[in-house]
């Protein structure tokens, strides 16, 4: 099976068996690719005296970590193909990744987080109000991972409209007339979990403003890690957006810079799902060995996508465990997970845990 | 104006180029039609043809002549 077989596919419908076969199959190939191309990666698999040549099982694929896009410059095709370089999200003083993507590889991770979304959202195109300012798109020489992320996020969209001004204040006047003329409609949100926070929710609750959507979606996304150190979770944060915008359906999900399009969508039961186009594994920290159901590990992302550059099999500084497979009552087939933060010692990295106001 | 002059008008309009450099153009072969522009062009195309393109044709469409294609399901034709 190619990535253009899976396109034909629900995102949802692989059963584990069918997905490790046609993932490992796919990955393989990539990792071939990345191996020919990229020579950086070729020198991580001769010391490793890993033979790609042949096929391998998902878990026997090396992971490399995310990291290494700080370090090195990889990328698998020459660089007159890379028509865009993404940088992730790093506070100052951080180094940032640099992902190199090739016009193929853009439009495999636009079509990959379109057939996701729209999974849940349907195919039409609803109002949309971006939780973020227009300014992250000002900028496009510097096409960092939050601005690329609401690009990305605009196709599900129309007459798209920004609630925050430069200075990230919350534009009452524009919010309020975006709410007046859809009101009889749905209405789709965007953005990162703490720019809602801080820069929607708390602004509203301080000058006591609520809006009264009747019937929104929002998903967001970015990292959870400065909430937490407010004590806030997903219910708080669910219950508090609602009373402030009114009746919204929450949508949290996860993805990473280097793995742009095969996002991990949380359902309405609270699980992570991988789609077919990604999965997860959870390393035993001691000895990187593939950890079972409900223990914790280090997560490793596999993801169909990266073409341009060998971004396929990463290991994360984040920690997680596997809630269970095929299983979740929502009825979306794959791994379900929870993730349990940042590793200790690791540098901050999400989208929204690296905003900080100048 | 036909609509292969609304059509082009719209790449003209979205990246500021002329009629001419819009034929035969290609998804990131100039600066101007990256992602952001991408939606820029959408709108464009959208208002001229008074349509609301599907997210996945938005996907697709990657080059001038590709768009052309996508413009027959919404029942835009060209001579």
């Amino acid at each position: 099976m190619t990535l253009d077989d899976l396109f034909r596919l629900a995102p949802y419908s692989l059963e584990a068996s069918q997905k490790e076969q046609v993932l490992s199959e796919i990955l393989s190939d990539l990792t071939r690719r990345h191996y020919a191309n990229c020579p950086e990666y070729a020198r991580i698999l001769n010391a490793l005296s890993f033979d790609a040549s042949k096929n391998h099982t998902c878990a026997e694929l090396p992971f490399i970590p995310v990291r290494l896009f700080k370090e090195f410059e990889l990328r698998s095709v020459p660089q007159e193909q890379i028509t865009k370089t993404l940088t992730s999200s790093g506070t100052s003083g951080q180094a940032v990744s640099k992902i190199f993507l090739s016009a193929d590889n853009v439009r495999a991770q636009s079509k990959t987080l379109n057939e996701i979304i729209s999974s849940f959202i349907g195919k039409q195109r609803l109002p949309l109000l971006l939780l973020d300012t227009e300014m992250i798109k000002k900028d496009r020489s510097m096409y960092s991972a939050r601005g690329a992320g609401i690009i990305g996020f605009s196709i599900f969209g129309r007459n798209s409209t920004y609630a925050l001004d430069a200075e990230m204040n919350i534009d009452l006047e524009k919010v309020s007339s975006f709410f007046e003329e859809h009101k009889n409609e749905p209405i789709l949100m965007f953005g990162y979990t703490y720019m809602i926070w801080q820069f929607v929710v708390r602004a509203l609750e301080e000058k006591n403003i609520s809006f009264d959507a009747r019937n929104a979606v929002l998903f967001h996304i970015g990292g959870w890690k400065k909430l937490k150190d407010q004590a806030v979770d997903a219910l708080e944060f669910n219950r508090r957006v609602q009373s402030r915008l009114g009746n919204v359906k929450v949508y949290n999900y996860y993805g990473m810079a280097e793995q742009l399009g095969s996002v991990f969508v949380e359902c309405e039961h609270g699980h992570m799902h991988c789609s077919n186009y990604s999965d997860v594994i959870i390393r035993r920290p001691k000895d990187f060995s593939p950890a079972g159901i409900g223990e914790k590990g280090l997560m490793e992302l596999l993801s169909v996508l990266p073409t341009s550059y060998p971004g396929h099999v990463l290991l994360t500084e984040d920690e997680g465990e596997i809630l269970g497979v095929d299983n979740c009552p929502c009825g979306r087939k794959g791994k379900y997970f929870k993730i349990h933060g940042r590793i200790k010692s690791a540098e901050l990295r999400g989208c929204s845990d690296t905003y900080e106001k100048r | 104006m036909t609509n292969e002059e609304k059509y082009a008008n719209a790449f003209c309009q979205a990246f500021d180029i002329e009629p001419e450099a819009a034929k035969n153009l290609t998804f990131q072969a100039i600066d101007a039609w990256d992602s952001v522009g991408h939606m820029g062009l959408v709108a464009q195309i959208e208002e001229a043809f008074g349509i609301m393109l599907e997210p996945d044709d938005i996907v697709d469409l990657n080059s001038y002549e590709k768009g052309k294609e996508i413009l027959a399901k919404y029942n835009v034709e060209f001579a």
